[in-house]
């Protein structure tokens, strides 16, 4: 990277690989959305904190749920309030202004500073929610008819945009965006990650732990696979409950943590009984 | 700049558009790659590429355009330069096969060819035992021998190990005569409101708001309701074999009612080939490569997902039981295509499959073994109005 732009190299807590490194910082050059996308639990949540953080940058995190619709993260005009309003006389009902509330996005366009806006697991929205948000992600300015304003970013911000691919997103948008896939970490990489939560963790018990975690994302039945997230709640549990060392392959403690629903342990158990399942899969 | 390359992606069914490729230009003048191939790649891909499904295709063509900068590790670049150009024709190759060489297995191919590497010294063309252009050698390319590694080139004819057959199937999507309003009339009835299930109450209720507005003498009261939407997503799993083509018309009606009943909340369409094994197809033509893993399906569409399997059922038991049972040329599967239906049954609770045999030849027809055996698994209907209704009512029982 050779011109002066904000350039993210990781985080004290967040370990990147070059190349989605450098997709932050072409992104970041370019002016254009970063599209993350990847296994739940690869940290594509925790991207957008490390690079508020690195940057120092306000994050602006905008999560989607199935009933989000894209005005709602523009504005909210609160009309019930105002017919409430008018009802009792209270406030002035004729200052519209007053009851258009900005949503995250509109808090993003019209903060001073540059900020980071996260729009968090984008495919859990309608289908046609990612094209709805097209003209203001490219523009970054937005019109709002009951009080004729037009609401222009002040610094463009830095978008960041998260998905787990459950629904396909349509082209337009796609070609909008900068793209990069997290791949989930080799046992290497992981390594790395687990000894930035876990500073002073004991090599032997990482061993044995990131040994067993990947016995268990070998399984082929499990339906919900473990990730980064549950392998560290796994490992905190390990270190405060102190266990041997040589028990965890054997008993599998708190197997709960790692796996969250009763088919997948009812699966792994059967494995075990089996005798391959967790050897030498 | 690298133009072609941007043509070449295109070819390769990389869909890159002019925005994206003048964004890529942007980014190269503004200094954002520094000078390795590496870092080249890394932008081209962030900025071309939109799908980690499409790093492979990428990864391709980017193999192929900048081979002449970073040749593949292990073929030398005079092996290379042996290759190139004096092809022949296939029937001047023809009288030239021995007829008594032996069958390879691809792995001792592979072996020969490391040892070829390490012996050849010399360009050869129009041989049959080393690595050349243009001769029966199993080694090389452009040439014409029953099974071979091809070595750089164009495949020519189509007869190094793992080319499978060739199937293009009608798409069950053009349009016919035939009169589907009846199986949407079916469809219909595949509802379940979203006012029966946990909601948010995010509909004005005018009725309500009148009376609560007048018991509150006058002062406006707003009763807020569940939305009324059908939630009922659907999984449809067609059969796109070649003994299905006699019921293509069948399948066909089946498919456009599906298609015009947009009522669902959501629905999938995904093909396979007499039984389902770890890809399920795209489109009806089954070529190798459209197709998703059957593990994403899995793990992606929920269970709230209602899957109507349509095929006649009828195999081979092998193709059903056994691994390595998927008839495809060079598709060995390592789970027998029974546990991967067992695997969609337990994922999915609510299933049925439609089959278009009538139901009085299930048990005497070629193939009964396996109707039977999937008909034990899988609530079975035959493909008639009836029996679609029937299964209809089966797909909203719960459970």
């Amino acid at each position: 990277m050779n011109n002066a732009m904000s350039c993210f190299s990781g985080s004290t807590n967040y370990v990147a690989s070059p190349e989605l490194m450098h997709a932050v910082n072409v992104s970041i050059a370019l002016e254009k959305p970063l599209l993350i996308k990847g296994e739940p639990g690869t940290g594509k949540t925790m991207l957008a904190e490390a690079i508020s953080e690195a940057l120092e940058k306000e994050l602006i995190i905008w999560s989607i749920k199935s009933t989000t619709k894209a005005k709602d993260g523009l504005y909210v005009y609160d009309t019930v309030q105002r017919l409430y309003d008018s009802q009792f006389n209270e406030g002035n009902v004729a200052d519209i202004k007053k009851y258009i509330k900005p949503g995250k996005v509109g808090e993003a366009f019209i903060a001073e500073k540059q900020p980071i806006l996260l729009i968090d697991e984008i495919d859990k929205a309608d289908l046609e929610f990612p094209n709805d948000m097209l003209w203001e992600l490219d523009k970054m300015e937005f019109y709002i008819p009951e009080t004729k304003e037009t609401i222009k970013a002040k610094e463009r911000p830095i978008v960041i945009i998260t998905s787990n691919a459950e629904k396909e997103l349509p082209d337009a948008f796609l070609r909008r965006c900068i793209f990069h896939y997290i791949a989930f970490p080799d046992p290497d990489t992981m390594r790395d990650i687990v000894k930035v939560h876990f500073a002073d963790i004991e090599n032997r018990l990482l061993d044995q732990a990131l040994d067993s975690f990947y016995r268990l994302r070998g399984i082929r039945d499990i339906q919900k696979k473990p990730s980064t997230s549950e392998l560290l709640d796994w490992i905190k549990a390990l270190t405060i409950s102190g266990i041997p060392i040589e028990k965890i392959e054997e008993e599998l403690p708190f197997l709960g943590v790692l796996l969250k629903k009763n088919q997948d342990i009812d699966t792994v158990e059967q494995s075990r009984k089996r005798g391959f399942g967790l050897k030498g899969m | 700049m690298f133009i072609e390359f941007f043509y070449l992606l295109r070819e390769r069914k990389l869909m890159v558009s002019t925005t994206e490729w003048l964004d890529l230009c942007e980014a190269l003048d503004s200094g954002l790659c520094g000078p390795s191939l590496l870092e080249f790649y890394h932008l081209c891909r962030a900025i071309l590429v939109k799908s980690e499904a499409d790093y492979d295709k990428f990864d391709m063509a980017f193999a192929i355009y900048f081979r002449d900068v970073e040749n593949l590790p292990d073929i030398p670049d005079e092996v290379w330069k042996w290759l190139n150009g004096g092809e022949k024709t296939k029937d001047e190759l023809w009288d030239k096969i021995d007829p008594n060489a032996p069958d390879y297995e691809l792995d001792q191919l592979k072996k020969m060819l490391q040892e070829r590497l390490q012996e050849q010294r010399s360009c050869h063309r129009g041989g049959n035992y080393w690595i050349g252009a243009g001769g029966t050698s199993v080694l090389g390319h452009g040439g014409f021998a029953k099974q071979g590694v091809r070595v750089g080139g164009e495949s020519r004819y189509q007869s190094a190990l793992q080319v499978a057959r060739q199937r293009d199937y009608r798409d069950f999507r053009e349009d016919n005569i035939l009169d589907t309003r009846q199986f949407q009339l079916a469809f219909r009835k595949l509802r379940q409101y979203s006012s029966t299930m946990q909601a948010e109450k995010t509909e004005l209720d005018i009725d309500g708001t009148i009376q609560k507005t007048s018991d509150n003498a006058g002062y406006l009261n707003l009763v807020f309701e569940k939305p009324r939407k059908n939630t009922v997503k659907l999984l449809l799993l067609f059969d796109s074999d070649g003994s299905m083509q006699r019921y293509s018309k069948l399948c066909s009606a089946l498919f456009q009612a599906v298609y015009k009943s947009n009522h669902f909340s959501d629905l999938k369409v995904y093909y396979f080939h007499n039984c389902v094994y770890e890809h399920l197809y795209k489109d009806p033509a089954c070529r190798r490569g459209e197709w998703v893993n059957t593990e994403w399906v899995l793990a992606n569409l929920g269970s709230e997902y209602r899957v109507i399997f349509v095929g006649d059922a009828a195999m081979a038991p092998s193709e059903l039981f056994r691994e390595g049972g998927n008839c495809v040329i060079g598709m060995y599967n390592d789970i027998p295509g029974v546990d991967w239906l067992k695997r969609i049954k337990d994922r999915y609770p609510h299933h049925i499959w439609l089959n278009p045999i009538p139901e009085r030849s299930w048990h005497d027809i070629f193939g009964h073994y396996t109707v039977e055996a999937i008909e034990e698994m899988i609530p079975m209907f035959e493909l008639t109005l009836t029996g679609l209704e029937k299964g209809i009512k089966k797909l909203l029982v719960n459970r």
